[in-house]
């Protein structure tokens, strides 16, 4: 894709490479990390700190500037979802690469209905919303009940640097 | 005709009127709310996802949940804040002071505060193209109306005109109420709104067409589609067409600062298009030239909640010190640098050079407060 | 759509939103009204236009000269675009107008005539 096709892309909602605020942790640490950690894909300056403040074990580092963008420590990070469900923008995700030999653990916040249910396979949606695969649902969370869920869905690890939300079949 | 004389008038039970109405009662002062809608919280309790910001503006809370605790705050003070709700402040009258107001269609009083808070929002922009007025053809603020205060169904496939925040947000409000989004068509070349935002439909399989617009609305007496077109960087409709079918266009082109009755009390008004309009002069205590008047939230200027509901504490607070209720000392600045903070990021910058504007030292011939 | 369907077309069912994953919906009492005759169920005290709406109605006058359809727009009682007759009363803003059991709603053409004075009609 040519660098212009590449920023209209980004200038539309939809994360094209690395960027300040959307940065993949090491991999070497991640793949041994059980619990998995967090992913963030806010690569915009605005003000708001829900993800520091509701992490409890201080891996969301405290902003120096309430307009900065998020910076994690992933050796802290237990992957215990509750930015997921705190981010106002729903732009933070968990993966777990230790889930099993050929799956990863997505952890995504889901705030529609239907919620599906343990056992359900669900669409794995890529950032433009293109179904790249099946997953299933492990578990179903409400970590500060309030109405914004966290679906556990294993699927494939090579999935993992383009799956970022579900598609619940009726 | 009767006439009510309360210490401090409130004109707007939103974000902004509620807190400066929490505030003023807070320092002792008697408040009247008025509010043409039947509900309060104007803005917020149509507003399904959490709030940005941080702790002060109950960051991570979701907009519907603020309005019940400003609610909640104001119901602490009874005693001193009344409300009057599906009542429409008409006019000013600057040769005695006075406003006329309209409960309901029949009931017709006047109104004469000592001091006054402008806090009447905004009004939905409409962009032209032909059948613009049909039916379906609807303000975004109106489809929130309709889909989260009553909970009523307003189409089965939405085209959004618009990707500012609004665009964004209503676009993701519809989808959870039910109703597709064909499409989100924005004029610029980027979206205008938070890109975490645009990030959570686009996910979901929502086209944003950028430099894009509506052509024509396709309908004989109601909607029943649209023509969008593509624009060139001259913003021309240069193509290509495409027709899209839905039953619902929402227009989320922005919005203009409510400020009829400021013009009418004489306030020196001025054009800002950083801040969306015609907007009030103020000082740092939201005071306008008319010392009898302060103005808050997207009156004084189209802006984020949260900053609304801080600019209406500082209006409540100045206006209650000026009556010779005794405030808190500093408690201003306090508040002016939680602005400061909120308009430190790229939405910010634009807002503050409108302030930069508008905003005055102090007022010739007055008493600095 | 609906569009083509008339006030009470379809059965009567109302077009809500059953289910919702962040809110969940109180609605007044279920009151019956009259919208230029024909009978229909509402919300009692909630706005006029919505229970309109939610009946599948989306014309609510016509403009006096060039004689268009319009419905609502700013739902917030700005905008003008909603004006009705309401229990004979012409330009009312059915948006922020609550709704009552028995109420007369009729399709406004043009500007509306107001009410004689001298009809009788009782003012409060």
């Amino acid at each position: 894709m040519s660098d212009k096709n590449m920023d209209m892309l980004f200038n539309s909602g939809v994360l094209t490479g690395e960027r300040e605020g959307a940065i993949l942790p090491p991999r070497e640490l991640w793949e041994k990390k059980k619990g998995g950690v967090v992913i963030i894909e806010c690569p915009q300056r605005i003000p708001c700190n829900p993800c520091h403040t509701s992490c409890p074990t201080g891996a969301i580092l405290p902003f120096e500037d309430i307009n900065n963008t998020p910076k994690v420590n992933w050796e802290k990070c237990t992957g215990c979802t509750l930015c997921v469900s705190a981010c106002p923008g729903l732009a933070c995700f968990v993966i777990d690469l230790t889930f099993s030999e050929e799956n990863a653990l997505y952890k995504l916040p889901y705030e529609m209905l239907p919620l599906p249910v343990k056992g359900q396979k669900v669409q794995c949606l890529d950032r433009e919303g293109k179904s790249v695969g099946e997953g299933t649902v492990e578990n179903v969370t409400q970590p500060r009940k309030d109405r914004t869920h966290v679906v556990h869905v294993s699927a494939p690890k090579s999935l993992v640097t383009i799956f970022r939300s579900i598609r619940v079949v009726k | 005709m009767k006439k009510i004389a309360p210490e401090i008038l409130v004109i707007g039970g939103g974000a902004a009127g509620l807190s400066a109405a929490a505030e003023a009662a807070s320092a002792g002062a008697k408040v009247l709310v008025v509010e043409s809608d039947l509900r309060l919280g104007g803005q917020l309790i149509k507003q399904t996802h959490k709030f940005f910001g941080s702790k002060d503006e109950y960051a991570g809370t979701r907009g519907y949940k603020i309005a019940d605790i400003l609610l909640n705050e104001i119901d602490s003070f009874k005693d001193s804040v009344s409300i009057l709700q599906n009542t429409t402040v008409t006019g000013y009258y600057t040769e005695d002071d006075t406003f006329t107001a309209m409960r309901g269609e029949e009931e017709v009083f006047q109104i004469k505060p000592q001091k006054t808070i402008v806090a009447t929002g905004a009004q939905e922009r409409l962009i032209p193209f032909p059948n613009n007025d049909l039916p379906g053809v609807y303000g975004a603020g109106a489809v929130q109306t309709l889909m989260n205060v009553y909970g009523v169904l307003p189409g089965k496939r939405v085209l959004m005109v618009g990707a500012g925040n609004i665009g964004l947000i209503v676009s993701y409000q519809l989808m959870q109420a039910g109703v597709e989004v064909a499409a989100i068509v924005e004029a610029g070349p980027r979206i205008g709104g938070y890109w975490v935002h645009a990030a959570k439909i686009r996910r979901m399989g929502v086209p944003i067409l950028l430099r894009h617009s509506i052509k024509k609305a396709l309908g004989e007496d109601v909607i029943t589609g649209a023509v969008i077109t593509g624009l060139n960087e001259k913003f021309e409709q240069v193509g290509p067409e495409e027709e899209i079918e839905c039953d619902l266009i929402c227009i989320a082109v922005g919005l203009s600062p409510t400020t009829e009755l400021l013009s009418q009390a004489g306030c020196k008004m001025m054009y800002v298009p950083q801040l969306c309009g015609n907007v009030a002069q103020r000082d740092r205590t939201m005071r306008t030239s008319n010392p009898a008047f302060y103005t808050a939230g997207d009156a004084s200027g189209i802006e984020e909640a949260s900053a609304a509901m801080v600019e209406g504490r500082i209006a409540g607070l100045s206006a209650a010190a000026a009556l010779g209720y005794p405030t808190e000392h500093g408690k201003i600045d306090e508040y002016w640098s939680r602005l400061e903070s909120l308009r430190m990021g790229e939405a910010g910058a634009r807002i503050c050079q409108g302030i930069e504007c508008v905003l005055v030292k102090g007022w010739e011939g007055a008493s600095h407060e | 759509m609906d569009e083509k369907v008339g006030p009470g077309g379809k059965g009567s069912k109302l077009a809500l939103i059953e289910e919702h994953p962040i809110l969940d919906f109180v609605h007044g009492e279920k009151v019956r009204f009259f919208f230029d005759g024909k009978e229909l169920e509402g919300f009692e005290g909630e706005p006029i236009s919505m229970a309109l709406h939610a009946n599948g109605v989306r014309i609510y006058r016509e403009t006096a000269e060039m004689h268009r359809p319009r419905g609502f727009f700013c739902a917030i009682g700005k905008c003008s675009s909603c004006f009705m007759i309401v229990d004979g009363v012409p330009n009312v803003r059915t948006c922020i107008t609550p709704l009552k059991a028995g109420m007369k709603v009729e399709t406004q053409h043009g500007k509306g005539n107001v009410p004689d004075l001298n009809d009788g009609r009782p003012r409060s």
